[in-house]
């Protein structure tokens, strides 16, 4: 999912890097100093999560978990996964420099539309029901996120339409995986820590 | 214990602060040169469109590698495995970009355009991860943190991103707990359900997790009357080795530009 540097057009690398300061500025606005410490572990625990290999046929995919991530932290989450991407691409080598906000509104801004769309749902009925919910937005960021990876390469020029169509397509099982799997983790939070989903004043997301 | 971020084994100072070997020169530069050096040399080599530039971007790229102090093979192969998710999209670009044939495989025309604009992606790609890794990443993860707050970034992201680098290696060990409870447990990963709610239920349990463990952190610092102000460890200097290395940089990039001037369509 990450764009590398050179690929993307001027424009787009500009528009990207512009809605990024953007995003990280209204996410910073709702990140309080007494939030700081639950978004930063959280942070790293989907940092750590997208190391995490899971089994797919022969091969196996990493797991990148925004949907997750838009539910627990809300706008919060894009501050989050842009620390996630720059830790990244600086120690990891993945991904770009200039890329680093089309790549971080790509990834995070699925993030924060699931966040805002299902996050009030998920603390109804039981916890199969926001489950359920859950996973819809599992996948539904993925996907987003797919199309606007497709999106930013189509824009920069019609030589990727091929390729972007091919992302687009290759990553229909990744968009299963993750709808499974934020189901099943959201399932699982609902049961051992059902508070952590009702919005109270003060608390996190 | 191996760190996630830095992959040594401990994060030990370097007791030879003065009297490094060529090949830790940058090592000892200050980390806002560093990174505005990464920043300044990214927006250049994305800017350049001729081979020639490119490749000799590369060059001074694996040059600045050679000064890191950076395990070269393990950066290498880091650059490799990016290579390795771009290759598929650079291998379509001769087949999909309209321009002169040069040969043509099941069918498929590839045009000699293609294959250009798929070499200049695969340089610019290199060379800027390799600057960005070699300037930037050979510096402790908590010193990056320092360094962009002397750069005028917000104090909250740079303490979500002090943060997030603290709790990296709690959390990794954590899920390595987990993943040998579960080993314990017969749990063998494979295509089908019970894996992937596995993994749910494994992702679910270190977000409560971290969630509590937040909770206790928030209550530590309360404790000891944290106001959200970063208390900076080390001052940042400008020596004359940083100067130095400024006018070297900027003359690489000069020399840079000139072969990209000499040799574009100008």
């Amino acid at each position: 999912m990450h764009i590398v540097d050179g690929a993307l057009s001027n424009p787009v690398v500009i528009g990207g890097a512009v809605a990024a300061v953007g995003g990280l500025a209204l996410g910073l606005r709702s990140l309080p100093l007494e939030r700081i410490p639950a978004a930063g572990v959280l942070s790293a625990s989907f940092f750590v999560a997208s190391l995490i290999h899971v089994p797919i046929g022969p091969s196996s995919v990493h797991l990148i978990l925004n949907g997750l991530a838009g539910l627990v932290l809300g706008w919060a989450a894009f501050p989050a996964l842009f620390v996630g991407l720059l830790l990244q691409a600086v120690f990891f080598g993945f991904g770009g420099l200039t890329v680093l906000g089309v790549n971080t509104v790509n990834i995070a801004l699925p993030a924060v539309l699931v966040g805002m769309a299902i996050r009030p749902l998920l603390a109804r009925g039981s916890p199969l029901y926001g489950a359920i919910w859950g996973g819809i937005g599992g996948g539904l960021a993925i996907a987003a996120t797919t199309l606007a990876v497709a999106f930013s390469l189509m824009l920069s020029g019609d030589e990727f339409v091929v390729a972007a169509k091919l992302v687009f397509f290759a990553h229909i099982p990744v968009m299963g995986i993750e709808a499974v799997l934020t189901g099943a983790a959201i399932f699982l939070a609902r049961r051992v820590k059902p508070e952590l989903f009702i919005d109270v004043k003060g608390r996190l997301a | 214990m191996v760190y996630v971020l830095t992959e040594r084994d401990s994060p030990s100072p370097d007791p030879l602060a003065d009297r490094r070997p060529l090949r830790q020169v940058l090592v000892g530069l200050d980390p806002r040169l560093r990174i505005c050096a990464a920043v300044v040399f990214a927006v250049t080599v994305v800017a350049f469109d001729t081979l020639w530039a490119l490749a000799a971007s590369l060059v001074v790229s694996l040059a600045l590698l050679g000064l890191s102090g950076l395990a070269l093979r393990q950066t290498l192969k880091r650059m490799l495995m990016m290579d390795s998710f771009i290759i598929f999209m650079l291998v379509l670009l001769p087949f999909t970009m309209p321009g002169t044939p040069i040969f043509s495989l099941w069918g498929l025309q590839a045009s000699w355009e293609g294959v250009l604009r798929a070499v200049e992606i695969g340089l610019t790609a290199n060379a800027v991860i390799l600057a960005v890794m070699t300037l930037v990443g050979s510096m402790e993860p908590v010193t990056l943190g320092h360094a962009l707050f002397s750069l005028k970034v917000p104090a909250s992201l740079v303490h979500l991103l002090m943060f997030t680098i603290r709790y990296i290696d709690v959390l990794r060990e954590e899920y390595q707990r987990l993943r040998i409870a579960m080993k314990l447990r017969g749990f063998r990963p494979g295509t089908n359900w019970h894996t992937y709610r596995s993994f749910g239920y494994l992702v679910g349990m270190m977000l409560v997790r971290a969630i509590e463990r937040s909770e206790r952190i928030l209550a530590a610092m309360k404790c000891r009357g944290f106001t959200g102000r970063l208390v900076l460890l080390e001052e940042f200097r400008l020596r004359r080795a940083d100067l130095a290395f400024a006018v070297v940089m900027g003359c690489v990039l000069l020399a840079l530009i000139l072969v990209e001037v000499a040799h574009g369509a100008y």
